[in-house]
């Protein structure tokens, strides 16, 4: 078997070596592309313009109205998220005996493993129909809906991922805090939470890049209309959700129009990149070290 | 034991990618044949699809046509390139893309196949907009009115101070060239700040879930939805072609009264293609069973005209019959037929 282990070791570092390349390779195209968009349009048109028409006879080249469709729909999904994953991320692992929280947690992280694509059917025939009769001001493709069921889909990675931290605290943090007469509630959101802190918050902002960084759900259910508002009733348009609607249509290669979507994809790679090292930062800076 | 264990792991790995492999490049029907390529319009799509299905349940024996929605301006360029055997047109070919197949070395055979209304539709709770005229749809969708005309009563003065929710085909279209000729008077300018999609279905949605919204979409897709939008009379202030407002359906159409967003639909045959004896038998198909395209909620030509198209097919007469190209307002192909004679 000696003679297979430097075969092995060259196969696995292939492997990583694609891996790497690939990176490597997206983010060369994408500068590329966006460098040659930033030639015909000016950085701060782009950046700062309060209007996206690219595709029209009359070309605006205003990103904010993406940008502020994507925050919109992610902050919506985050405000589900968070408070919901957080809590039972907390009742999991401080409250559920062991054979609840067996059934429970692979249960709950099945809501990740649901297509995209059923969530975006999911957001546009149920979720918005019934929200509409609550609100009756609210139109058929809105942020609100599939905000709504963004949250849902990433509740997992925040309740699964702040679960995991939270079971990493050590035995001896709460069996001091019971000693000290404290209740399980208290134990559990003074103690464990405060210890377990950079863990939640690396979970948190790994979902929050996974709300930007999504795609078919606000395709389908969100409207394709770049417009600048907070306004969640109303048809927004995403940075994900413009890049599918110029790759479904037919837009000729090296055109303008055919630039903007890798200047897009270029804003949104950054925008996630930064949210992951803001999020490996955490994690370092914040760790709590037990010995 | 473990060197037995990685040699059958390598079997089952390689049996595994050899019949993936295999699957892969068998082809799906018996006999083969070349496959019939189309590509283009999504609004002849329906019927491109129709008569493909009956083609492939009438020749099992011969792959069944794909057809592609790239829009009609996408179809063209892989036309022009050679990729496609046939491509489906909601607009004449324009002087661009007849260059371009010039260049490519690429002759098309051009075949009426059917007539279509542009609908102005809107939401079934909406009890105001009961008919519109063509000067008010040039203030609502012209690129003055963008960030501008946002609300119902700036179109018409008695309909009511509530926003007005745009819907309508995206820019790769030709429904949304013609929309934009037959209203703005220059095709592909309109404002920006609608929602636009390639998929029709889109729009269906969007108008019929939304109380304040407006949108254009193809007759077809109105009548596979009838009870969830409403179809709002046209006025082209016209009286000579039917006066007042006219709400479109078969009669108006064909017979030339829902001016000005009328239109006929096209297929384009690559003259090379013509040669193979399945592309002729498919395309006749067009000409014979003008029941599909009823039964997908298009209009019918009327016969003299089948039968012109039907002549030019078998006379391989190539190039088009719109010498200025593209979208044209007002056109019917009776008036097109009379110039021929």
């Amino acid at each position: 078997m000696k003679r297979f282990e430097p075969l092995i070791e060259w196969a696995l570092f292939a492997c990583a070596l694609l891996s790497v390349g690939t990176t490597a390779g997206i983010i060369v195209v994408l500068a590329v592309e966006t460098f040659a968009f930033l030639r015909e349009v000016p950085l701060t048109d782009f950046l700062f313009g309060t209007e996206w028409t690219p595709l029209f006879a009359s070309p605006q080249f205003g990103v904010l109205p993406l940008v502020a469709g994507t925050v919109l729909v992610s902050a919506i999904a985050m405000l589900v998220a968070l408070p919901m994953g957080l809590l039972s991320a907390i009742y999991l692992s401080e409250y559920a005996d062991e054979r609840v929280r067996r059934v429970v947690k692979p249960v709950l992280e099945i809501l990740a493993g649901v297509p995209t694509v059923v969530y975006g059917y999911f957001a546009l025939l149920f979720v918005t129909p019934l929200l509409q009769r609550v609100l009756p001001g609210l139109t058929g493709f809105n942020a609100l809906g599939p905000g709504i069921v963004m949250g849902i889909m990433i509740l997992p990675l925040v309740s699964s991922l702040s679960e995991d931290a939270m079971q990493a605290v050590p035995r001896g943090l709460r069996e001091g805090s019971y000693a000290l007469g404290a209740t399980r509630m208290q134990t559990s959101l003074r103690v464990v939470l405060p210890a377990a802190f950079s863990g939640i918050t690396a979970a948190c902002i790994l979902a929050a890049s996974r709300a930007v960084g999504e795609t078919m759900i606000v395709a389908i259910a969100a409207g394709q209309q770049p417009r600048l508002t907070l306004n969640p009733m109303l048809p927004i348009e995403t940075m994900t959700a413009y890049i599918v609607q110029v790759s479904l249509g037919d837009t000729p290669q090296g055109t303008i129009e055919y630039r903007t979507i890798f200047a897009v994809g270029m804003l949104l790679f950054l925008g996630t990149f930064l949210l992951n090292l803001v999020s490996a930062w955490l994690r370092e800076r914040f760790r709590e070290e037990y010995a | 034991m473990f060197h037995l264990h990685f040699r059958v792991a390598l079997v089952v790995l390689l049996v595994a990618v050899a019949a993936a492999c295999g699957r892969g490049s068998q082809p799906s029907g018996e006999g083969g044949g070349a496959l019939i390529t189309l590509d283009g319009s999504s609004t002849v799509f329906p019927i491109a699809e129709a008569v493909a299905e009956e083609y492939g349940k009438a020749n099992p024996d011969i792959r069944t046509p794909t057809v592609g929605i790239s829009g009609t301006g996408g179809g063209f360029q892989k036309f022009c390139r050679g990729e496609t055997d046939i491509s489906n047109a909601s607009r004449p070919i324009r002087p661009a893309e007849i260059e371009a197949c010039g260049k490519a070395g690429i002759e098309y055979i051009e075949l009426p196949i059917a007539y279509d209304g542009l609908a102005i539709v809107v939401n079934p709770g909406n009890t105001w907009a009961t008919e519109i005229t063509v000067a008010e749809l040039k203030t609502l969708w012209a690129p003055e009115a963008q960030g501008k005309v946002t609300r119902w009563n700036q179109v018409r003065g008695s309909w009511p101070d509530r926003e007005i929710h745009l819907f309508g085909a995206g820019v790769d279209s030709g429904t949304y060239d013609y929309f934009t000729e037959a209203t703005v008077g220059q095709e592909g300018a309109s404002r920006g700040d609608f929602t636009s999609s390639e998929d029709d279905n889109v729009i269906v949605q969007g108008v019929s879930s939304d109380g304040l919204a407006l949108g254009f979409l193809p007759l077809a897709y109105v009548e596979q939805n009838r009870s969830r939008l409403t179809l709002v009379p046209v006025d082209d202030g016209k009286p000579d072609n039917g006066a007042g407002p006219i709400t479109p359906s078969a009669d108006t159409v064909r017979g030339g009264t829902y001016q000005p967003l009328s239109r006929p639909l096209f297929v384009y045959v690559s003259r090379k293609a013509a040669d193979r004896p399945e592309v002729q038998q498919f395309v006749e198909m067009f000409f014979s069973r003008d029941d599909l395209v009823r039964e997908v909620g298009y209009i019918e030509l009327t016969p003299p005209i089948y039968e012109l198209a039907r002549k030019h097919f078998a006379d391989r007469r190539v190039g088009t019959a719109f010498g200025e190209g593209g979208s044209q307002v007002g056109m019917t192909l009776e008036a097109l037929l009379a110039r021929e004679r």
